[in-house]
């Protein structure tokens, strides 16, 4: 019932939206620092997941949310869940940065430093697109013509094809219509391919 | 009851052996483990980083279809999927206008009678595991759990987030001996692989680092994430951390395959990066040159498994 519950909380900023999308409330942090302290790629990170959350509590000032929506720091996110685990105040900060990506996506906001892992994302799901599961040679091919990488593990493939982890053809779902049907009604509808 | 099997894209390609031991082991144990029929990718980290409708529709359409199948039960190895299957379930079955929304989208309607079995719960369910061990594992391992398998623990619900112990007991009772470390279930990297390779190298050798210098034999893990990174990318992580690490990593039912006397190329052992032929030479019978030590300099002590590790201060 979250979903039906919370929609009047929403307000009109970032940390309203959040609360709204993912029934967590940015307040209540009280900014000890432990997802900072554990979270593997806090030092690569240009805020680490604390002060993201502080960007959001600031809610009164738009300019914050989006220097939290423009960030290196929501692409860089492991899903790891080793924030939400030591959280005090057990506050999901793996669905927020999911918030984020999603609304930093959608605004045309990605820092240009994640533009590499984007590409990745956006490779491996063109290839679940067209054939329901993940076709990993045709992915890496898309991932290099996206990010321009082109020769990146040229030795790796045919190590992979000797030892037999490399398929040359695709496998695929035999309902593939529904899965467009799925994809044309989720991805798809909210944004256009760049 | 009946236990369908959803295997992933990994485990038909990159993770093959994975599922190669695994069919063995369950051969070997006489049970059966039916593919969920027409199943497709659970969208991995992918989908829920671009979309949240499409990551819960896609695992949503996965368990329908064991559903209709009448499995009670589904088993999925790769610890990604079992995450995005757990959190799925877990989310539909919490908000009833989430779950008829997705069930839209998948154009069935999903009730989440199908529950969600990792790797581990599924062998420990098997009662006469231990009886059938012909070849006792008796090697020092660093039981590898990563992220997904034990956290968020409100989801999974499943041994404890940080320092679990559930695969721990599975070696012991194959005849190993689990070593104490403190990289159980930190994270590999996982989905940087290819887009942030260098990230990949630097948090994986840590974990390496640990086992090695904690006298580990191998590092046992149940996620072809997992073995992508810490396997595949041994390369990366040597030239990273500019020193070499010997020690083979492999999945958790290669280790029990191999305890129930299976042979090594039926559980494909013969698909890794990293050689794990020592952990083939009988634990007994080992020469100087069998077990994985932290490097040469190590003088006495290296050939026995029950000698002291090798320190690195």
């Amino acid at each position: 019932m979250r979903s039906e519950k919370l929609a009047h909380a929403a307000g009109n900023s970032l940390a309203g939206r959040v609360l709204e999308k993912t029934g967590v409330d940015v307040a209540r942090c009280y900014q000890c620092g432990k997802c900072s302290a554990g979270c593997p790629l806090a030092s690569e990170m240009d805020f680490p997941p604390s002060q993201i959350m502080h960007l959001l509590q600031l809610r009164e000032f738009p300019e914050f949310a989006e220097l939290a929506l423009r960030s290196h720091t929501i692409w860089l996110c492991l899903t790891c869940e080793i924030c939400y685990c030591r959280c005090p105040m057990e506050l999901d900060i793996p669905a927020i940065m999911d918030t984020l990506r999603h609304e930093s996506l959608a605004r045309k906001m990605v820092n240009p430093k994640a533009k590499d892992i984007l590409s990745f994302h956006r490779a491996f799901l063109d290839s679940v697109r067209y054939t329901g599961r993940l076709f990993e040679m045709g992915q890496v091919v898309d991932y290099k013509l996206r990010s321009g990488h082109f020769l990146q593990d040229m030795l790796q493939a045919p190590w992979m094809f000797l030892v037999g982890k490399l398929h040359l053809l695709p496998e695929r779902v035999r309902d593939r219509r529904m899965l467009k049907r799925m994809f044309a009604r989720t991805l798809k509808a909210k944004e256009s391919r760049p | 009851m009946k236990t369908g099997f959803y295997p992933g894209c990994s485990m038909k390609g990159s993770a093959r052996e994975y599922s190669e031991s695994l069919l063995a082991v369950a051969k070997a144990l006489g049970r059966e483990l039916p593919e969920v029929p027409d199943w497709n990718c659970c969208g991995a980290t992918a989908a829920h980083n671009l979309d949240r409708d499409l990551a819960l529709a896609l695992p949503a359409r996965i368990l329908a279809a064991a559903e209709k199948e009448g499995m009670e039960e589904v088993l999925v190895p790769c610890a990604a999927c079992y995450s995005r299957l757990s959190v799925t379930r877990h989310e539909l079955l919490e908000d009833e206008a989430l779950r008829q929304r997705i069930s839209g989208l998948v154009e069935t309607d999903y009730r989440g009678t199908a529950k969600v079995l990792n790797i581990i719960e599924w062998l420990a369910a098997i009662p006469d595991l231990e009886s059938r061990i012909k070849r006792p594992f008796a090697r020092k391992v660093a039981c590898y759990y990563g992220c997904l398998l034990v956290r968020p623990a409100g989801i999974v619900n499943f041994d404890r987030p940080e320092e679990p112990q559930s695969m721990d007991r599975l070696m012991k009772l194959i005849g190993a001996q689990p070593i104490d470390w403190a990289f159980k279930t930190e994270c590999c990297g996982a989905g940087f692989s290819i887009s942030r390779t260098d990230l990949v190298a630097k948090l994986s050798g840590l974990i390496l680092e640990d086992a090695v210098s904690r006298g580990a034999e191998a590092v046992v893990v149940a996620c072809p994430m997992c073995h992508l990174n810490l396997d595949m990318r041994r390369p990366n992580i040597e030239k990273r951390a500019g020193k070499k690490f010997p020690i083979p990593v492999v999945y958790i039912t290669q280790a029990v395959g191999l305890a129930l006397g299976l042979a090594p190329k039926k559980l494909g052992l013969q698909r890794h990066k990293v050689s794990p032929s020592a952990l083939l030479v009988p634990a007994s019978a080992k020469s100087a040159a069998g077990p994985q030590t932290a490097s040469g300099d190590s003088p006495a002590g290296a050939g026995s498994p029950t000698a002291t590790a090798p320190k690195v201060n």
